[in-house]
């Protein structure tokens, strides 16, 4: 398969840019939303705009009322997620939980996905112990109580935690801390007794939450796939969501390296363009290589994880991590190259360093990344 | 599809038959690279099986049109048959500055007649080419170049140097670009191929850093170029003055080239391998070189990605124009990374310099070379103008 997109998927990221664009953008959603202090740090009107256009389901099988498209088709729509920093539940819900729901029985299906498919409800995923992300330790546990489970334990970094309708949280059902067997993921719904949220709002203005279960019971049809066989799940889940935080960062790298190319452009100091010195030029186009390079790393990762390629979960952390380092760049030297106004909350720019922030660190930084990727090798 | 996999079963089988053992081994020296050429010699029988078979069958230019030699293979197909032979770990069974830069400028410019003689020899490993641009006074420059070609009706008369020519001692023909109008700086060039046999052509080899070197000095000294070398074979290509158009366009396969986007062996990660070296020396891997080893992986790898797909979109027409120039800048710049990281792990073994052990110091002087990848073909410097300017559109300068 060529390593560039479809006429289809072409098609659709002409349908998508544009609606982002207008929808989606830096006033219209992040700054609105911050400015009014929102609890939920996104607009459900958007998310069900989402939903009408199909975008919501884009992950969930035909069959079961999604448009059963891909990693490719979704990093399309979470690109322009980026590059507008459109704070949305899309991520969190249409990719994590929906690639998770893929695993559960009818039964589960049914009862989750009506809501996503039409935008009634959002969803999260509970997979962090601590500020680091580290999955394969997870300590949270659910013991067997009569036909089901008591879940007790703590999450962190948990999205929109206190908005979600339901969370899927991995949980320890046997074993030890570090073994890969024994878990279990559960459908967590809001109402569920002994859910305890703390919500936090984070640099990027949006929301998480530390969420406490203090013995919260749960029936045995809250499992999503087997018990103790959860780690497939969680490893899908993963993956899924780590190839779309990698597209949304290349949406942010892309959203801040234009944002500062133009600005190259038009700033005028000692009676030039500062895009005129060639000390900028070299540093603007250094960072366009690496961005392009994450892209396609991106791109490929996501490609790899449809047609369910062995290399897939390799390639995964090589883009996920790639993606943290081009972005990361993309928005130091947006800062930076913007000069004084760069540091004002007036001026967009500061926004994209916020978000790359938060969403490298969101299921691995490129430390966590790139070490997986020496494991996976073999060294 | 069900052709591609028709095709990728055909060709597996056909590899599996005419691709000898030997040849599936790593390229360890420059006698494990057959160039042809007039005086070529093989270094082995396997080394000319391989080749006469993918010279019978098309494959030393898989994706030029049957009558000029190649296998005329569609873009899809030829992709397949280079991840076959990279599967099995297949040498190149020609490797030629004919194939990678004058070929792609005579399908594009030439006329029938030239196609049908030169590239028809290079197809064949008949004759080796060497490229002649570089001149002492013009380096990143390269427009401002001095070898001039006076007009003596039916001959130019050549007269100047070259610098840089790789393997000018060794080639049978050179594609040479000459100042035929010194009013125009631009639309005063144009493109020749002569005989390097041509009296008053010499050259002299230069030594590098690295202890030695395919690079020359190539001089022309009152050198007579025929006009044409037989009917529709002119001895240009292009017009005459339009040279810089045709270098110009051979500047980007150059870089292309350069950038490994093609290549196996560039566009893979070193940890596993390092820790091997680390191990064999009986120690074990630094952390910290673990962890560069680690971060080199990613972009060596992400880089892979890239060099894929800007391939597959040069095949299709969607590649920006100036791509190669970024592809060139990134891939030197990893590849230099990459030996650095060689010659820490490496360490005093990998400084020795003419041992058997490291048969004749190869990481030091494959360390060494690599720092001429971000000066040849356009500096990274003047790569980074190009991207700076014809990608981003920046202003000026």
């Amino acid at each position: 398969m060529p390593l560039y997109h479809t006429d289809d998927q072409q098609m659709l990221h002409d349908t998508v840019a544009p609606f982002m664009a207008e929808e989606g953008g830096i006033a219209r959603q992040l700054r609105h939303w911050r400015d009014r202090d929102c609890p939920d740090g996104f607009g459900h009107a958007l998310w069900r705009q989402f939903a009408e256009m199909g975008f919501t389901g884009i992950l969930v099988a035909e069959e079961d009322g999604g448009l059963g498209m891909g990693h490719v088709e979704a990093g399309i729509l979470l690109e322009e997620v980026g590059r507008n920093l459109t704070p949305s539940p899309f991520l969190a819900t249409s990719v994590l939980v929906a690639s998770a729901l893929r695993h559960g029985s009818d039964d589960v299906r049914g009862r989750w996905l009506p809501g996503l498919l039409s935008g009634e409800t959002v969803y999260s995923a509970a997979i962090d112990e601590g500020p680091k992300h580290r999955p394969e330790r997870i300590a949270c546990r659910a013991e067997r109580s009569g036909n089901g489970f008591r879940l007790t334990g703590q999450k962190d970094f948990v999205l929109h935690g206190a908005s979600a309708d339901m969370i899927v949280v991995a949980a320890r059902t046997s074993g030890e801390d570090g073994e890969t067997d024994g878990i279990t993921l559960f459908a967590v719904p809001r109402d569920a007794n002994g859910m305890q949220h703390q919500p936090v709002r984070l640099v990027d203005s949006s929301v998480a939450t530390h969420t406490r279960f203090d013995g919260v019971e749960l029936d045995g049809d809250a499992v999503i796939g087997e018990v103790d066989g959860g780690r497939v799940v969680l490893d899908a889940m993963l993956r899924a969501g780590r190839v779309g935080a990698a597209a949304e960062g290349v949406g942010v790298a892309r959203g801040a390296m234009d944002m500062t190319v133009g600005y190259l452009k038009q700033r005028k100091q000692f009676g030039r363009f500062i895009g005129e010195f060639q000390a900028l030029q070299h540093r603007a186009a250094h960072l366009y290589a690496e961005v392009e390079i994450a892209r396609a790393a991106v791109m490929k990762a996501a490609q790899l994880l449809d047609a369910g390629a062995e290399q897939a979960d390799l390639m995964t952390s090589v883009a996920k991590a790639k993606v943290a380092k081009a972005a990361r760049l993309a928005v130091q030297e947006g800062v930076q190259m913007h000069g004084g106004i760069g540091m004002t909350d007036e001026y967009d720019i500061g926004f994209y360093m916020k978000r790359d922030r938060a969403l490298a660190e969101f299921l691995g930084d490129e430390h966590y990344h790139a070490g997986r990727v020496a494991a996976l090798s073999g060294y | 599809m069900a052709d591609l996999t028709q095709f990728r079963e055909q060709t597996r089988t056909w590899l599996q038959q005419n691709c000898p053992p030997e040849m599936r081994e790593p390229v360890r020296s420059e006698d494990d690279i057959y160039w042809g050429g007039r005086d070529a010699r093989f270094a082995s029988e396997a080394q000319r099986v391989w080749f006469e078979a993918c010279r019978d069958k098309g494959y030393t230019v898989p994706a030029w049109p049957k009558e000029y030699g190649g296998a005329g293979l569609s873009p899809p197909e030829a992709k397949v048959l280079r991840e076959e032979m990279a599967r099995i770990g297949a040498r190149p069974p020609l490797s030629s500055f004919g194939i990678w830069m004058l070929g792609p400028a005579l399908l594009h410019f030439g006329t029938e007649g030239q196609k049908q003689r030169f590239l028809r020899e290079i197809a064949r490993g008949e004759v080796r080419w060497c490229q002649g641009y570089s001149e002492p006074g013009s380096g990143s420059d390269l427009v401002s170049l001095q070898t001039s070609g006076e007009d003596r009706g039916d001959h130019w008369l050549v007269n100047g140097q070259k610098v840089w020519t790789s393997y000018a001692d060794k080639c049978d023909w050179i594609f040479c670009l000459v100042r035929t109008d010194r009013e125009n700086k631009y639309r005063g060039i144009t493109f020749m191929l002569f005989d390097m046999t041509t009296p008053g052509v010499s050259t002299k080899p230069i030594k590098l850093i690295s202890g030695s070197s395919p690079f020359c000095e190539t001089f022309f000294d009152d050198v007579k170029v025929p006009k044409s070398y037989g009917e529709d074979i002119p001895a240009q290509v292009g017009e005459v003055n339009r040279g810089w158009d045709v270098a110009k366009y051979l500047l980007g396969h150059e870089r292309e080239m350069i950038s490994g986007a093609d290549s196996s062996e560039r566009t893979a990660g070193i940890g596993a391998a390092m820790k091997r070296v680390a191990e064999g020396g009986g120690g074990s891997l630094d952390p910290l070189l673990r962890a560069e080893l680690a971060q080199f992986d990613v972009d060596a790898l992400a880089y892979a990605c890239m060099g894929e797909k800007f391939l597959d979109e040069v095949k299709v027409g969607k590649a920006h124009p100036a791509q190669p120039n970024m592809m060139k800048y990134a891939g030197t710049e990893l590849n230099k990374r990459r030996h650095e990281l060689m010659m820490a792990v490496g360490g005093s073994r990998a400084l020795e310099w003419d041992s058997e052990e490291t048969a004749g110091g190869k990481p030091a002087r494959d360390w060494l070379r690599t720092k001429a990848n971000s000066i040849e073909g356009g500096t990274s410097e003047i790569m980074l103008n190009v991207v700076a300017k014809r990608i981003l559109d920046l202003p000026g300068g």
